[in-house]
């Protein structure tokens, strides 16, 4: 009875698999065509990297160089350099492409939100040099994700001729040298 | 002999001459088409669209491998038995399509009409298992060696059944000859007397051609190609050209003995289609279904493959041989 049983399973279960797989020749096809047709690619998509500038129009990258530290393929190298009001900024900003993996840690380390990942993949080349991208190419004139975030607003540091205090959300600095409260 | 006569037997001569060459063509371009056709349909059986970009709905696929295959290195190991591995691609193509000449494809069409044309097609069959054997040996590759033994064991122990469960059909009809058996077939198609006949003979054939499921002797996960790991070029093509021709193969003999190869409905305007569309759709529906089959079920493993050959089929081949003497007795 067992093995008559079995017999009838099997069959059942094979004819089965052959009529689910015949039954897809009815439904969509799940391909996206992509050259011809762009597929979705959502706004958090880890794509090209960008740096962006702040609302004011300057950049916002501040040459920390926690995106070098944070890489784990080392492909990101930068110089700080500092202007005449104190405020760092990176000399030269390089990331080859050819060696990031696109896993995003420049961007969750970047104190400023000045690098950012992009929905953009199509950056293949035939020479390879070119992969390595300069300041020039990855400075963009926008805001990125973060449209009304400015660092130095909210820093607490004395840049850019403001002082201490005078940023957005700041108290005015405690007189160390005062004892009243 | 008068004029008359000679005319008679050169017009004779030229027909089988343009029977041969044209079905010769004929299958050699519907095997080649048939990759296509296996990619197109297992890709959207798959929910994908499969090779869609040379030419029209991607038909011109088939034209772009063959000059990929064409001007690929024809490279001979150096460790290998030449001789023996320039042949066994020769074999593998031949056999097949030497098997077809006995397959009657309409009135008329049809390159020889053999009153043993069945044995004879079972016979070139058998011969199939040399082209593995020789190419595995002679690759002198352990894949291929490996391939080869499961092809050898594997195509031995399926060609036991597929003869027996052809015998019920040859017990009903009472001949070799495949051009009587559609004859006979007129008031019935023999897939109905003949039902487990004929799914034995669909599960052998597909042995045979070493396809999924049976696929052991070139399964690409466990052995990289199999028996034919060591080819490239056009001697690869041949083996994979010769595998489809033995898919079109069994689907003809399927069409042939259990299906009414070119009968079709004789009512109404149905009756005005020639023979040979009808022998073509039956052929087609039945590769088409072997492709059905390739995407969905899984390779066994060797010894399960062995057991459901000696263990299921054999038994039931011939409990079927049984059960038809019996009937034609009464």
């Amino acid at each position: 009875m067992r093995i008559l049983y079995l017999i009838y399973d099997y069959i059942v279960s094979n004819v089965k698999s052959v009529w689910d797989v015949f039954s897809h020749t009815f439904t969509k096809a799940d391909t996206v065509e992509y050259p011809d047709e762009m597929p979705y690619l959502a706004p958090r998509f880890r794509g090209r990297i960008v740096l962006t500038r702040d609302p004011d129009g300057k950049e916002r990258c501040v040459a920390c160089n926690l995106c070098a530290v944070s890489c784990p393929t080392d492909c990101i190298s930068l110089q700080k350099a500092e202007d005449e009001t104190g405020r760092w900024y990176p000399e030269f900003f390089r990331i080859n492409f050819s060696r990031c993996v696109y896993c995003g840690l420049c961007e969750e380390a970047c104190p400023t939100y000045s690098i950012q990942l992009t929905p953009d993949f199509e950056m293949a080349e035939y020479n390879r040099q070119n992969m390595v991208y300069e300041k020039e190419h990855l400075l963009i004139n926008g805001t990125g994700k973060y449209p009304n975030y400015s660092f130095y607003n909210v820093s607490g540091k004395a840049v850019s001729g403001r002082k201490k205090g005078e940023g957005v959300n700041e108290a005015p600095p405690v007189d160390v040298k005062s004892l009243l409260p | 002999m008068n004029d008359i006569g000679t005319s008679a037997v050169q017009s004779t001569w030229l027909l089988n001459v343009v029977n041969v060459v044209a079905i010769l063509v004929f299958v050699v371009g519907s095997a080649a088409f048939t990759t296509w056709v296996e990619r197109r349909m297992l890709g959207i059986w798959q929910d994908r669209y499969g090779p869609n970009r040379v030419g029209p709905f991607g038909v011109l696929q088939v034209l772009a491998d063959m000059i990929k295959l064409l001007w690929k290195e024809d490279w001979v190991p150096s460790f290998a038995d030449k001789f023996v591995f320039v042949v066994a691609p020769t074999i593998a193509m031949f056999v097949v399509v030497a098997a077809f000449a006995v397959v009657p494809v309409a009135p008329g069409i049809g390159v020889v009409d053999l009153n043993v044309g069945l044995l004879f097609f079972l016979a070139m069959t058998s011969l199939g298992v040399y082209a593995v054997m020789f190419g595995a040996y002679a690759s002198d590759n352990k894949y291929a060696l490996l391939g080869g033994l499961r092809a050898a064991a594997q195509m031995v122990s399926y060609e036991v059944f597929m003869g027996l469960s052809l015998m019920g059909v040859v017990m009903l009809t009472g001949t070799f000859n495949l051009r009587e058996i559609v004859h006979a077939q007129e008031d019935g198609w023999f897939f109905i007397p003949q039902f487990i006949g004929m799914v034995i003979f669909f599960i052998a054939g597909i042995a045979e051609s070493h396809r999924t499921p049976f696929d052991l002797p070139e399964a690409e996960h466990e052995l990289t190609a199999g028996f034919h790991t060591e080819y490239s070029g056009m001697k690869f093509g041949m083996f994979f050209i010769g595998e489809y021709v033995s898919v079109l193969l069994t689907a003809a003999m399927m069409t042939v003995l259990f299906f009414g190869g070119w009968l079709g409905p004789t009512w109404g305007f149905l009756a005005y289609i020639p023979p040979v569309f009808w022998f073509l759709l039956k052929a087609g529906i039945l590769v088409l279904l072997m492709i059905l089959i390739r995407g969905s079920l899984p390779r066994p493993r060797y010894d399960q493959l062995m057991a459901f050959g000696w263990k299921a089929m054999l038994p039931l081949a011939m409990v079927n041989l049984l059960i038809t003497a019996v009937v034609v007795l009464l």
